[in-house]
Parts: structure tokens; C-alpha cells; sequence
């Protein structure tokens, strides 16, 4: 699998000269199987420039969101395959206790927020809950979607390609629900989804002062990814969805931090835009 | 295995009331009781951990103001699990310790995201002390 970080800032696009390298769109995640299937992880401003490398002769791309906060789907209306006419797009998120994945959509895909209507797309669009779904094949790669710790209904999914693996959890907040990290893993959110993976992606906005003001939103410090990432046994983690308050050179200095951290059992690999990891292959 | 994240989350909720609550899942075995359940069911959850269905039901016996046993069909966290029925109710519970108590107290279904059964929950009181 090739992955590549298209948006890799939480909350609100942040472009700007302090955040040149790191950079400033919203979440997105590209996966490319083997076989060129072609996954798009959260649709975050970055999907833009995603949608730009897909190429004439691709007959099917799936987008897979994890939620719908915007910093998570502003980029779709700007995804230029929704306009292609017969591609055949499938977009995965999480049903409401109350409304479809197709109304959720709507409700950003439809003025006054967007001008197009989600019915007027010209691809061949195909919708699916995520959550009922449960586990899925996509071409080559199969995926697990699993309910994580995150206001609202929120999946984090897990994509595999033989015995290679990468999860993507770029919302999640385990500490909110296991007091310290490490504890048994019936009772931490995201256990399943992580356990062994060879490359985690995973959400460590906050700082501890800034937790500490921040309990419940959602999120994580980069500590916790890291004890979290140690806790399940990745092989690798990529800390995301950055605060858009963070510098570049304060993303060096994070993870400069963490380099150092004794007893490290992990790799790391900086949470750039532009970033392409490759995952088995 | 990993519990459901609407059942970690009602875990973690039930850690932080003084409401006695306890947790089953879709097969009704115990999933988690809180200490307030602790000092009423008359045993630690870590002692208690990992009881199936049958096993509880046996030995935390329930009847009713008269005297008569519940039949399990009719106890109100199996009706919860198995029938998706709510319920309010008052009985007597003879818990893990042997000592027979007055109780009040609701059950009722656990339904997650898009539709998912996930078992049952129970919140109840202690209304009249050791009949």
C-alpha cells in the first residue's frame, strides 16, 4: 500500500507561512492497493489535491469518512471525481441514531452551504454506513470500521493488504476512557482497529496543558498517541490532525520529543503533508 | 476482544455515578457493575468478573415483595437483553453475599449505533434496607 497525507491539520484549514512544511489542509489520507485501488481517507481540504492525481482511467474511487465535522468533508464538494460523469464513487461514514449517511451529506452538499445539491453529482454515487457495514472488501484491500471514542458518531478504520495493515484514527480520545493508557484492552477504544499494525495515523492535537483545558472533545495529546501506539504494538505511528495553532517549527520540536522518549518500541514518521509511506510491497 | 465503544462509554459513566449500574451484553452475561452495585450485589466486580448468564442469575436470586421467586424470563435485565423491554421495578434481591435486600430500580436495552443490540443496562436503588 502507498499512503500518502493529502491534510494532516484538525479543526480548521490553517495555511500560512509557520506551516509551510507540516502543512495547512484538512484532514485526507490517500491509499493506493496494489491492485490500484484507490481509498480516500476523510475528505478534509486536502482531498483537493488528491482528486487532481486521479487518473482518466480509474473506474472507482471509495472515500471513507470517519466522521462529519467539517474539517473532515469540506473538501468533498471540491473532490473533482463527484463530477465525473460514470466514475463510480462510494463514500462510507457513520449513519446518526437519527438520519442516514445520505441525509447527514446533504445537509453540507445543498445550499446555502454549497451550491451543488448531493443528487446533482454526475458520478454514480453509492452511500454506506460504515458502522453497519462493519467489515468490507474494496478491491484488494479489506477494511474494518469500528465506533471510536469521539463526539458523535465516529469510525476509525483499519485497512489491510495481506498480512501488511494501517490504521486510521485521526479523531480519538482512548484517554477519556481508560484513566491510563495501557490498561486492559476490552476497555480501550480503538484496541481492535490497532493492535499490530504496521502503520498507525492518529490524532495527537493537543498538548498536556492544552488536554487539560480540552477534556472530551475528542482528541489526544501526542503523548497519549504514543502510549497508545505502545499499548496496542504498532510498528509505526504518524501523529495527525495537528492543531491549527501548531508551527512547523513547534511540530519539530513535538517531535524532536519524541525521538527521544526512552523505551520507545515504534518507529515514527513525520505527520507532513506530501508524506507517502509505504506499507508492505 | 474489544466491548463495543457505546459500552465502553457506558462503563466509564457507570464508574463515575454513586447510582448502582450494571452492565450486561447481548448474551446477558456480566459485562460490569459499579461499586455503588458492588456494596448492593455483595461482591467486587473484579471477583465477580466474566459470569455468564446462568451463572449470576443463579446465584443472585430475585423475588418479589410477597416472597415468590422471579423467573428469570421475567428478572428485568434479561427482559431488557432478550425482549428489548424496559422496565421499572421493585423486588428483593439475595446478592453474592447472602443478604436479602429491597430493591427499586429500571432496566432496559442497550442499542447502539445504527441499530446494534449490545446488551442491557440497570440502574437501581436500595429502597428498604435488609427486610
Amino acid at each position: 500500500m502507498k499512503v500518502t497525507l493529502w491534510g494532516t491539520r484538525g479543526s480548521i484549514a490553517a495555511p500560512g507561512p509557520d506551516t509551510v512544511r507540516y502543512g495547512g489542509n484538512t484532514a485526507c489520507v490517500g491509499v493506493i492497493g496494489a491492485d490500484g485501488t484507490v481509498l480516500a481517507l476523510d475528505a478534509g481540504t486536502g482531498i483537493r489535491r488528491l482528486g487532481a492525481t486521479i487518473s482518466p482511467e480509474i473506474r472507482r474511487i471509495d472515500v471513507l469518512l470517519t466522521h462529519l465535522h467539517m474539517d473532515h468533508i469540506q473538501g468533498l464538494g471540491f473532490f473533482a471525481p463527484l463530477f465525473r460523469p460514470g466514475l463510480e464513487v462510494h463514500i462510507w461514514g457513520p449513519d446518526s441514531t437519527t438520519l442516514d449517511l445520505r441525509a447527514r451529506l446533504k445537509r453540507y452538499l445543498s445550499p446555502p452551504l454549497f451550491p451543488v445539491h448531493l443528487q446533482d453529482l454526475l458520478c454514480n454515487l453509492h452511500l454506506h454506513d460504515a458502522v453497519s457495514e462493519a467489515e468490507f472488501q474494496i478491491g484488494g484491500l479489506a477494511v474494518k470500521a469500528d465506533l471510536v471514542c469521539h463526539p458523535g458518531p465516529t469510525v476509525g478504520y483499519r485497512i489491510t493488504e495481506g498480512d501488511k495493515s494501517v490504521a486510521y484514527l485521526p479523531d480519538h480520545e482512548p484517554a477519556l476512557v481508560c484513566s491510563r493508557i495501557g490498561g486492559d484492552p476490552e476497555w480501550m477504544s480503538g484496541y481492535d482497529l490497532c493492535a499490530g499494525v504496521d502503520l498507525l495515523i492518529h490524532d495527537s492535537q493537543y498538548t498536556p496543558e492544552e488536554y487539560t483545558r480540552c477534556i472530551g472533545w475528542g482528541h489526544s495529546t501526542l503523548e497519549d498517541a504514543c502510549e497508545f501506539a505502545s499499548f496496542v504494538g504498532v510498528k509505526k505511528l504518524v501523529p495527525f490532525h495537528h492543531d491549527p495553532t501548531r508551527s512547523d517549527d513547534a511540530l519539530d520540536r513535538s517531535f524532536e520529543r519524541l525521538v527521544a522518549l526512552p523505551g520507545r518500541k515504534f518507529d515514527l514518521g513525520k505527520g507532513m503533508e506530501g508524506a507517502v509511506f509505504e506499507v508492505g510491497g | 476482544m474489544q466491548q463495543p465503544i457505546e459500552t465502553i462509554l457506558m462503563r466509564q459513566l457507570a464508574a463515575h455515578l454513586a447510582t448502582a449500574m450494571v452492565i450486561v451484553d447481548i448474551k446477558g452475561d456480566l459485562v460490569f457493575f459499579n461499586k455503588a452495585a458492588e456494596r448492593i450485589l455483595g461482591r467486587r466486580f473484579e471477583e465477580a468478573r466474566g459470569m455468564q448468564r446462568g451463572q449470576w442469575l443463579h446465584e443472585i436470586k430475585a423475588q418479589r415483595p410477597d416472597g415468590t421467586a422471579i423467573q428469570i424470563d421475567d428478572r428485568a435485565l434479561i427482559k431488557a437483553v432478550d425482549r428489548d423491554e424496559p422496565s421499572h421495578v421493585r423486588f428483593h434481591i439475595r446478592g453474592l453475599d447472602d443478604v436479602l435486600r429491597e430493591i427499586e430500580g429500571v432496566a432496559f436495552p442497550m442499542v447502539g449505533q445504527s441499530g446494534r443490540k449490545l446488551g442491557a443496562v440497570g440502574m437501581f436503588w436500595e429502597t428498604g434496607g435488609t427486610p
